[in-house]
């Protein structure tokens, strides 16, 4: 046997190798596949993407004064609200702004937060120094406490929100980026790519920032949630998302006055429901895949 | 001890001081010409008078001084007038936290109550199917939110089945009364500590979970001790920690109030004040509970060390 044909030798069968070498990423699909209650919460996601998808816009903004404040009959499945407008379509095109408000807000929380604290976990002395006062200052305030101050001074609106309640939530992803960050820095791997004089940026970009996902991505799941919630709630006091465009938050607005409340329920129990399925359903997921990804549980099967 | 709060402190007082400079500026570069709402309408718009005025309120002094002298009235608990009507702020402020604190007061006292012995049964009896019950109320419990879940209870238990009233502290035109009162704040008090009640058993069960298999339990056991004192005094006290650190993240929320839940219960405190401020663009509002609910969180922090300090005893000489 010529040396070369020893170093072509299978050292093992096929199956083993591939089990072997499945990934780290895809071992924690399959264990994520097999959390049950994140399938349930998935599921319950796509169904309500998919719906807020084809709701209909036109149909959402149609005033029909004659049919105002009707309960639910077949033509209007959730009936109409006080400007006959039908709250089903409502509900459904409601969804789609909502579920953007969180998903926009979301990525730009991690975003900045992810950004300004690689910042601080790489370079820490004084920028760490600087960036963790400020993430000290931001979090001595109940986040819906600092954003109603903001809403006082550039006023509501859907884009208005999205921004701020980014700028305003990227506090927990920078601590939890900077953590990680500070522990990766001191591995051998990071020294040796520093050695063969990589920059620092591309470092952190391709060396540090892949090894720290795992904790943003929970935290990213979750805060598609907080996103939602802090626009139901604002809209909800008629500070965010403003009518006539729908949303989850501003239906709610009707259950604002007692008498509204009770004379239709219609209007305002759908997008409640919703946004608690919805909400349920996040934290499900993010459930999933926090132990998915799990340290403790890497190494299983 | 005296040594380790005052370290304490003094870590504390730049933060502070830092949030007091935020709020300042906050207000100081809000749109809008604060000499505008003293000036009565029918007089027009008189160039010559808005700088008398300018100079009168002190406006035309630079930022710092300005800061300075409004950090110094602040600090005689004076934190200027509502915009509308008038109303001294720290009096409006004053009774926004007495009402909120009661309300958040009572929501945490049942937290505490029913979250941390349930939270101690379920580590006790783990992977039972009680345990397993629990987790998953409290996992539902801390993801509901609370506000939405305030409208549900509201509509069924206040408007459909008429148990409670349907919102505000006391009823209109009837004399005060404990019981009057109580009525108005169990349902509100109940669905705000339903989240408290899941936090804190969550954190209790895993807490103790760390340290029931520790050495001392087994010791304590061994040496004949009754489970009781086992579980209470061995145990417990070490689980302490992770929750004092809980309560002290909630403690804020009691001074910011749980804004929107009490907007839905129309409850007079300071999340219903803030929302009031902000629909009125009533900046002194605004900044006077940003400022007090700044200082209360730093407070709570410091509590919360000194908490620590007493359930273990070694963080006092770090």
């Amino acid at each position: 046997m010529t040396p070369h044909e020893l170093i072509n030798e299978p050292l093992l069968t096929i199956s083993q190798a591939e089990r072997a070498s499945a990934s780290p990423t895809r071992k924690a699909l399959r264990r994520f596949r097999r959390h049950r209650l994140a399938m349930f919460g998935v599921a319950i996601i796509v169904i309500l993407t998919v719906a807020a998808l084809l709701g209909n816009q036109g149909a959402a903004l149609k005033v029909d004064l004659k049919n105002a404040n009707k309960p639910p009959s077949r033509v209007h499945l959730f009936g109409t609200d006080r400007t006959g407008r039908d709250v089903f379509a409502r509900t459904l095109v409601g969804g789609r702004v909502s579920l953007s408000v969180g998903l926009v807000a979301m990525l730009f929380s991690t975003v900045i937060g992810t950004v300004l604290g690689g910042i601080a976990g790489y370079y820490r002395g004084f920028a760490d120094q600087v960036i963790m006062r400020l993430v000290d200052m931001v979090m001595s305030f109940p986040v819906i406490v600092l954003l109603l101050c903001v809403v006082a001074i550039v006023g509501p609106g859907i884009f208005k929100i999205m921004v701020m309640i980014g700028l305003l939530t990227w506090t927990t992803p920078c601590r939890i980026v900077r953590g990680q960050f500070l522990s990766l820095r001191e591995k051998e791997y990071v020294e040796a790519a520093r050695c063969i004089g990589m920059t620092n940026f591309d470092v952190a970009r391709k060396h540090i920032l892949p090894n720290a996902i795992a904790p943003l991505l929970v935290y990213a799941s979750l805060g598609v949630a907080t996103a939602v919630l802090l626009e139901a709630g604002l809209s909800y006091l008629g500070l965010g998302v403003q009518p006539p465009t729908p949303s989850w938050g501003n239906m709610l607005n009707t259950a604002r006055s007692v008498s509204t409340m009770e004379r239709t329920p219609w209007e305002w129990v759908p997008p409640a429901i919703l946004t608690i399925m919805f909400v349920l359903a996040v934290n499900f997921v993010g459930d999933g895949i926090r132990d998915a990804l799990d340290p403790r549980t890497l190494f299983e099967k | 001890m005296a040594m380790y709060i005052l370290r304490r402190l003094l870590i504390n007082l730049p933060v502070l001081l830092g949030i007091t400079i935020l709020v300042f500026l906050f207000i100081a570069l809000a749109p809008g010409d604060p000499v505008s709402a003293y000036m009565k309408p029918e007089l027009g718009d008189n160039p010559v008078l808005r700088e008398t005025m300018r100079k009168e309120l002190g406006l035309d002094q630079p930022l710092p001084v300005r800061y300075l002298r409004w950090l110094g009235l602040a600090l005689h608990g004076n934190l200027g007038y509502r915009a509308v009507g008038g109303q001294r702020v720290s009096d409006a402020v004053g009774s926004g936290l007495k009402n909120s604190a009661l309300l958040m007061g009572t929501a945490l006292a049942i937290g505490g109550l029913l979250g941390i012995p349930l939270g101690i049964i379920s580590a006790l009896r783990q992977y039972s199917k009680l345990d397993f019950a629990l987790t998953t109320g409290a996992f539902l419990g801390i993801s509901s939110p609370s506000f939405l879940l305030g409208l549900g209870g509201l509509y069924i238990f206040g408007l459909k089945l008429k148990l409670f009233p349907i919102g505000g502290m006391l009823s209109p035109s009837v004399p005060w009364s404990i019981g009057d009162f109580l009525h108005h704040l169990a349902l509100p008090a109940l669905i705000l500590s339903l989240a408290y009640i899941a936090i804190l058993m969550r954190y209790t069960r895993s807490s103790m979970l760390d340290v029931i298999n520790a050495t001392y339990v087994t010791t304590a056991r061994a040496k004949g001790l009754q489970e009781k004192v086992v579980i209470m005094v061995h145990a417990f006290r070490n689980a302490l920690i992770p929750i004092i650190t809980v309560i002290g993240l909630i403690l804020p929320e009691m001074v910011g109030g749980a804004v929107i839940t009490e907007t839905v219960f129309t409850w007079p405190g300071m999340g219903s004040l803030l929302v009031d401020g902000v629909a009125g663009r009533d900046y002194p509002v605004i900044m006077g509970i940003t400022l007090v609910v700044a200082t209360t969180v730093l407070i709570a922090n410091l509590l919360t060390d000194i908490a620590y300090a007493f359930a273990d005893p070694r963080i006092r000489y770090q």
